[in-house]
């Protein structure tokens, strides 16, 4: 009643949703996983821990696939993502925290001391030395994780989107291309005495595929190194223009891409965190770009160096290098990109650091026919979308105004199409012309929202 | 100029970010006791159900107000003088107006059944009232809506989400039968039951009973049933707030009076949204509209008037659209409950899963004249254009693949729909269809 003007003036504050009993024992499963985990990394005899590792890889992947089953496959197939903000593990709580301490504390381990898991890793020897015919080291240890999360919890996001064919397929295809081409065909590769090569990742994400020393050692390789050479040339600057035209930058971040798949998958319970303010916004902007101008620069600057024409480069390129793999390649893209899934959300490095997700972008933005249509004039400003974008772009800015949208930053997950209750959003690739236009149903107007 | 507004409701928020556009110069205040910032009242069971936080269903981040320059008092409004021109406020304060919009919104209506006034009996429309319902419903076990309007499925849905037993009491013999035809009703309460929800249909409410702390303990209703509940939701409607209309001595009637410049019987004082009555409603159309797209329509149009561009208030074709649990509803044009002697209703349902389109036309010239799709999005600018355009249903069921909103990779149910169609009305032939690709043919 409009007398009342003591308690909902702050705002609503929803009480926290508590664990149905029946979530315990998959928790638990995933809790032991974890302690065999720690116990196999403390182990020194190989036998045993390989074994304790075996164990850890069974109960978490058994505990994360029933708690999906006990999250998902029983409720009705629809989009109802109860509770989010009303669970400690969701919504920034205790669990959230010490989630993102430990992902982190992974991180800093896997990079700096990764002495500490030498156990871990010869346990793993029997596994590489089937896959790669060589003896496991930290990387093959984190790829097989990696790998791990992508399946196990693409799984429970198969689940959890069983009525839509649009994120069915998305999954499948982040599944697909982390395991064969992020994870056997570079063991393959390996195997047969061949570079190691990711046939998914290009320049500028995987920045020095395309350095002066990269080149110089893959075209050594044989025809196998000439092509990668020409696969990683072609795949960023012909195909992934024509691509994105055709599709946006969708087609890789979302279906493609490792981190986007690992995003898409591992990290989709935290895909509501990002944070869709307009200083949020400011931040994205100030980052992304300045990073995507420094790989190229650093890039430019070592191929002058390599052609001999200014000796006194390596001054300039060797530090550079550095802080651009310190910094952004580990860091970023790492430390901060995945352990602060739990608290910034699941695309923190897509959004803020990745310098192809801002190459896409600008083509996206500039040079695409895709865009996100809105219906007409029936947006209710609920902010559904906005909440499931895990891009961090306030989507029903632009829905409410009746714009379409089109950004630099969207990956086209299409979970705001899904999680709109009046089926206002829907992706699209259409005619170039028109694609800005707004909706006759609402008035624009023109006072600024970014 | 000052533009005073009471109400930060869409209508009220609408008419202000219009006039800031349009007079770039005005003094914009906005008073509003429910709520400091505007929120989005139909995004409200969100917040119970967990998807959102408050944060969330605020449409305009907390600068957008005093960066445009809009003064938001957050104040109940008591009086209007409209003589002197001025505004009480609860804290004393009195405002200055030179015009001034009544925006008030509603209030739950409620019949006056026996107990209503009991501990955990209340109605749906607020944020008071959520945080009230939030805390009445923590950690019990049944309750009972009555009405089955959008509130009704509304609060079914939040208690649902909570693992609370719903008993829902719908007067009518079918569901939602004044909206509705058959088909629909029938396909929705299959749904509806499907998710464990306890629909009653032709059950009303006699008397709600309470235990000795004074807290609902059961209903009855009028075929003398009693029913235990320990929460009780009345969806039975809203109706216009006229108090402060009132205390300003304007003409009412269910709502406040306004003409189509939407003014009031006091110069220089309007009235839009849910509290406005229509003085003569265009034919087909009802005096008092109570969407949020009206209320946006009728804010966006009332600041044009006062903003020195007077605009008669004109609504355009009828759409509205809802979601009942997972399944989504659309309306476009005119679908009543039971159609007219001339005109025909074609109506397809997919035999295993939840798809229901349903389109009519006249009879004499086959022009289309409604639709109503259940479980499938249609694209509004194709159907406002086949609608205005007077379009036969032939052309519209040959292109109907230009009005799917449907995902990508969604499955496409055009050509099901054109066999059904021929099955009909096997007399009209349809052009050759068309179809939705990837690439977007549209």
């Amino acid at each position: 009643m409009m007398n009342d003007l003591s308690a909902p003036s702050l705002g609503f504050s929803p009480p926290a949703a508590a664990t149905p009993p029946g979530e315990k024992p998959v928790l638990a499963a995933v809790a032991l996983g974890l302690l065999a985990l720690v116990a196999a990394a403390a182990d020194a005899d190989a036998s045993r821990a390989r074994l304790t590792l075996y164990l850890a890889v069974a109960l978490l992947s058994g505990g994360a696939l029933g708690w999906a089953w006990l999250t998902f496959g029983r409720s009705a197939a629809d989009w109802h993502p109860h509770d989010l903000w009303r669970r400690s593990s969701t919504s920034r709580g205790a669990v959230a925290w010490a989630t993102g301490v430990a992902l982190t504390g992974f991180y800093v381990v896997l990079y700096w001391f990764p002495w500490l898991l030498e156990n871990l890793i010869r346990a793993l020897d029997p596994a590489s030395q089937w896959l790669r015919h060589r003896v496991a080291d930290q990387w093959f240890l984190y790829g097989t994780f990696y790998t791990l999360a992508v399946l196990v919890l693409g799984v429970r996001a198969l689940w959890k989107y069983r009525f839509s064919r649009y994120h069915l397929a998305r999954t499948m295809s982040v599944m697909f291309f982390q395991l064969g081409f992020g994870f056997l065909l570079p063991g393959l590769l390996l195997a047969l005495q061949r570079p190691e090569y990711y046939f998914t990742y290009f320049w500028p994400l995987k920045y020095d595929y395309l350095f002066p020393g990269t080149v110089a050692q893959l075209l050594h390789g044989g025809g196998l190194g000439v092509f990668m050479v020409f696969w990683g040339v072609v795949m960023s600057f012909v195909a992934t223009p024509v691509l994105t035209y055709f599709f946006g930058k969708r087609w890789y971040c979302a279906w493609v891409c490792g981190c986007g798949g690992l995003a898409e998958t591992a990290g989709d319970a935290y895909r509501h965190l990002s944070d869709k303010s307009r200083q949020a916004w400011r931040w994205e902007v100030r980052l992304i770009y300045p990073i995507l101008g420094l790989i190229t620069l650093l890039t430019a600057l070592l191929w002058l160096g390599a052609s001999g024409a200014v000796p006194a480069l390596g001054v300039v390129t060797g530090p550079l290098g550095q802080f651009y793999g310190f910094v952004i390649g580990s860091v970023f893209s790492g430390i901060v990109g995945v352990g602060f899934y739990p608290l910034m959300g699941s695309r923190v490095w897509c959004r803020f650091g990745c310098p192809m997700a801002a190459y896409l972008g600008l083509l996206q933005k500039h040079f695409s026919r895709f865009r996100i249509s809105t219906n007409g004039g029936q947006c209710i400003s609920c902010g559904n979308c906005s909440n499931a974008c895990e891009m961090g772009i306030d989507v029903k800015q632009y829905a409410q105004r009746g714009e379409p949208i089109v950004r630099a930053a969207c990956v086209g997950c299409g979970l705001c199409a899904t999680a709109c209750p009046r089926g206002v959003l829907n992706l699209e690739n259409g005619p170039r012309a028109g694609r800005l236009a707004g909706s006759t149903f609402i008035h624009a107007d023109s006072l600024r929202i970014l | 100029m000052h533009f005073v507004i009471i109400g930060n409701g869409i209508t009220g928020v609408t008419a202000a970010i219009t006039a800031r556009r349009l007079a770039p110069d005005a003094r914009i205040t906005l008073v509003a006791a429910e709520s400091a910032h505007h929120y989005s009242r139909p995004a409200l069971m969100y917040l119970y159900l967990g998807h959102l936080r408050y944060a969330d269903v605020k449409p305009y981040e907390d600068w957008f107000w005093a960066e445009n320059r809009l003064e938001l008092v957050h104040a109940e409004a008591t009086g209007v003088d409209t003589t002197a021109r001025t505004v009480q406020l609860t804290t004393g304060q009195a405002l200055d107006y030179d015009y001034l919009l009544l925006a008030t919104g509603s209030v739950v209506r409620t019949a006056s059944w026996p107990g209503q006034q009991l501990g955990g009996v209340q109605g749906f429309y607020g944020l008071p009232d959520l945080e009230k319902m939030s805390q009445a419903t923590q950690g019990i076990r049944q309750a009972v809506v009555v009405g089955g309007g959008l509130i009704g499925v509304e609060l079914a849905e939040m208690l649902h989400s909570r693992g609370i037993r719903v008993m829902w009491l719908v007067r009518e013999p079918r569901y939602w039968q004044s909206v509705l035809p058959p088909e629909e009703s029938a396909l929705l309460a299959a749904h509806i039951r499907s998710y464990g929800i306890d629909l009653r249909l032709a059950t009303e409410l006699r008397e709600i009973l309470g235990d000795d702390q004074g807290r609902v303990r059961a209903v009855v209703t009028t075929a003398g049933q009693e029913l235990p509940a320990e929460w009780v939701g009345l969806a039975t409607g809203v109706q216009p707030n006229l108090a402060l209309a009132r205390a300003a001595g304007l003409e009412t009637d269910l709502g406040i009076l306004v003409n189509e410049l939407l003014e009031t019987s006091a110069p220089n004082v309007y009235a839009a949204g849910d509290c406005a009555q229509h003085r003569q409603p265009a034919p087909g159309e009802v005096a008092v509209e109570q969407l949020w797209y009206t209320g946006r329509m009728q804010g966006e149009t009332v600041a044009h008037t006062i903003c020195e561009q007077p605009t008669p208030y004109r609504r355009g074709q009828w759409f509205n659209s809802a979601k009942f649990f997972a399944l989504e509803y659309q309306t476009y044009g005119r679908v009543p409950a039971q159609p007219a002697a001339d005109t025909a209703s074609f109506c397809w349902q997919h035999p295993t899963r939840k798809h229901l389109l349903r389109i009519n036309f006249r009879r004499a010239d086959h022009v289309v004249t409604g639709v109503n799709a259940l479980g499938l999005r249609q694209r509004q600018p194709v159907w406002e254009r086949w609608l205005g355009e007077q379009t036969p249903i032939g052309v519209v069921l040959a292109q109907l693949a230009v009005a799917n909103f449907d995902a990508e990779f969604s499955r496409q149910h055009e050509p099901a729909i054109r066999r059904e169609f021929a099955r009909q009305f096997p007399d009209i032939v349809l052009p050759a269809p068309r179809r939705k690709g990837l690439l977007g043919a549209w």
